[in-house]
């Protein structure tokens, strides 16, 4: 086990590294950071003194350590257009994203593991198929259309929700279930799989013939048992859904990181941009790095692969 | 002995070929023949747009701006737009029809790239092992931590939005499925009798990986070709959605959605119309992809 742990975080580390220089040379996709900041009207003086200013005239590679250095202390640079210390923003945004992140995920796992199980227990009835049609309907729903009309019926039709800002939970219900519907289809297919793999096997079939009531059977031998994919598959999907709440953010004009990246990549804020893409991924990273441990930890069989 | 060959050709003339079988098990298959079917008037209708759309779809009538759809019992809702004009006059239908063309195009071109990208990583890794696949696993790892619509906004933002831009960016963003499934089902190719056969025969490597693995794993390829058409197609939306993919003024779902929106309170069916055009074509694509999964899957045979 130590020995995984210990490749595993390894690997861990180089992704991060990697992340973080495809991540710092994304400035120079655009030319020279120097022209692109100065604007239109700027003189080669100017140029040649934001150059300076911002240390766009040293190698690349230094100006990359350079970045990193002060990155892993926290200094993400100033940013361009907020005059303001890009790591105190973002932290400040930060906890907005995490919340709706949770929410999303929260309303994803409660539709749909009650939905797999249920799914599970009478494969090809009624309910199974309801779900697996909600499923594939799910996925085929622009997430932006699908908030655009939540918008429509809760905010306007029948005026149950407010349709913009961050201040109270209510402004949090739509998004929430706009950002963690796309999730729904995923887990849900995982957990129906699971428990008719589970509930196969030989070890419920001695709990039955023991004469344990099915409701024990059901969600003490056999839920247990099938939900550890789930939980894996959970933290990787709240990665993805930090990075995709951008969409549903700008919607609803919630304050969180997703909005901020929109803001800053409509001003050209580069620094801003640049540390929202290496915190994201690095959310994904450390996400994805404790779904695989904890895997590992609750099935020895992956330890050795 | 004469009775048995006879009885044999007898069994060969009435069983159905493999061919027939798998016809029988497609159109069978209510959500392969949905999907497929929904899929061909789509294409259709991106084909044929020049010569069915009504007017021309960046033809802007201002005095006949925002003529709701003919459902609507309205006094300007008329059969010249069966679907209404949009906020400067342009006939919906048109423009939905030549949208289609914009989504099937960047869905069909982001898919091929990273099929290939995604194919040759994964034919590498799955078939070499060691230290290429140490390598490959490390670029699809790296790749998969990266979120994809953040950083394609960011990048099409920084070398400014094009078709071609948004094509090459989320062709070069959504191989990771293809590198991931062709590994996985190379490495168990790899293990096949008939691949040591290949080797011992003295085939080349290009040979064994490409006359004898590709072949095998295509129909698992062609699944993860259906769901990565439709994850572009969405993700082109959303770009244009978010003013970063396809430009004004060509009609664009995701944009056309976009600029609905600050009417969406008066006139709903702006976003409706398009949204459920988008809706119908990722639905059918991916109901074909499962059908196909479904209808190829060595299990279902009998």
């Amino acid at each position: 086990m130590l020995a995984y742990v210990v490749r595993r975080l390894g690997v861990a580390v180089l992704v991060a590294l990697t992340v973080s220089a495809l991540t710092f040379s994304m400035i120079y996709l655009s030319g020279d950071p120097a022209v692109a900041l100065a604007g239109e009207a700027a003189t080669q003086a100017d140029i040649e003194s934001i150059r300076q200013y911002y240390g766009y005239d040293r190698p690349i590679i230094v100006q990359y350590f350079d970045w990193l250095g002060r990155a892993l202390q926290g200094d993400f640079g100033q940013s361009h257009y907020l005059r303001a210390p890009v790591a105190e923003v973002i932290f400040e945004r930060l906890p907005t994203t995490m919340l709706l992140g949770a929410l999303a995920l929260a309303f994803a796992l409660a539709l749909s593991i009650p939905l797999g199980v249920l799914a599970a227990i009478r494969p090809n009835s009624l309910i199974d198929r309801a779900a697996l049609t909600l499923a594939v309907v799910g996925q085929a729903m622009p997430s932006f259309w699908f908030a655009l009309t939540l918008v429509l019926w809760f905010g306007i039709t029948w005026r149950l929700l407010p349709i913009t800002g961050s201040d109270s939970w209510a402004n949090f219900v739509m998004p929430a279930i706009a950002l963690g519907y796309y999730v729904t289809p995923a887990v849900m297919r995982l957990t129906r799989a699971g428990m008719l793999e589970v509930l196969a096997a030989d070890y419920i079939r001695t709990a039955r013939a023991k004469g344990l009531r099915p409701h024990t059977v059901l969600f003490k031998h056999a839920l247990r048992n099938a939900i550890i994919p789930v939980v894996a598959l959970a933290a990787v999907q709240f990665g993805f859904m930090l990075g995709g709440s951008i969409v549903i953010e700008t919607i609803f004009a919630i304050n969180g990181l997703g909005y901020l990246a929109w803001e800053s990549i409509q001003r050209a804020d580069l620094p801003m941009m640049q540390a929202i893409v290496l915190v994201l991924s690095l959310f994904y990273i450390v996400l994805t790095l404790v779904a695989d441990l904890l895997n590992a930890w609750l099935d020895p069989r992956l330890r050795t692969a | 002995m004469s009775d048995q060959t006879l009885d044999l050709a007898a069994i060969r003339a009435t069983a159905p070929t493999p061919a027939a079988k798998l016809r029988k098990r497609a159109f069978g298959h209510a959500g392969f023949v949905f999907g497929a079917g929904v899929l061909l008037v789509i294409v259709a209708m991106a084909l044929l747009a020049p010569w069915i759309a009504p007017h021309d779809p960046y033809d802007q009538v201002l005095d006949r701006k925002l003529i709701p759809p003919v459902w609507f019992d309205h006094a300007k809702a008329t059969w010249e737009h069966p679907l209404g004009t949009d906020m400067l006059g342009r006939d919906y239908l048109s423009r939905l029809l030549y949208g289609a063309r914009i989504s099937l195009l960047i869905g069909f071109s982001a898919m091929a790239i990273s099929l290939v990208i995604g194919t040759s990583l994964g034919l590498a890794a799955g078939y070499f092992g060691g230290r290429v696949d140490a390598v490959c696993s490390f670029i699809i790892t790296t790749r998969l931590s990266m979120p994809v619509v953040l950083v394609a906004i960011a990048v099409v933002s920084l070398i400014g939005s094009s078709l071609t831009v948004v094509v090459l960016v989320l062709g070069l963003l959504i191989w990771d499925q293809f590198a991931v499934v062709t590994r996985a089902a190379t490495m168990q190719m790899r293990q096949r009798d008939f691949v040591a056969a290949a080797e011992t025969l003295g085939s080349s490597r290009a040979r064994i990986i490409f006359g004898e693995i590709l072949p095998n794993i295509a129909p698992g390829l062609i699944v993860v070709a259906t769901i990565e058409m439709a994850h572009a197609i969405l993700l082109e939306a959303a770009l244009s959605f978010l003013g970063l993919g396809v430009q004004p003024p060509l009609p664009s779902w995701g944009l056309m959605i976009a600029e609905a929106k600050g009417l969406m309170f008066f006139e709903a069916w702006l976003i409706t119309v398009p949204g459920a055009a988008l809706f119908f074509l990722v639905l059918a694509i991916n109901l074909l992809g499962d059908g196909l999964r479904d209808v190829t899957a060595p299990e279902n045979r009998n």
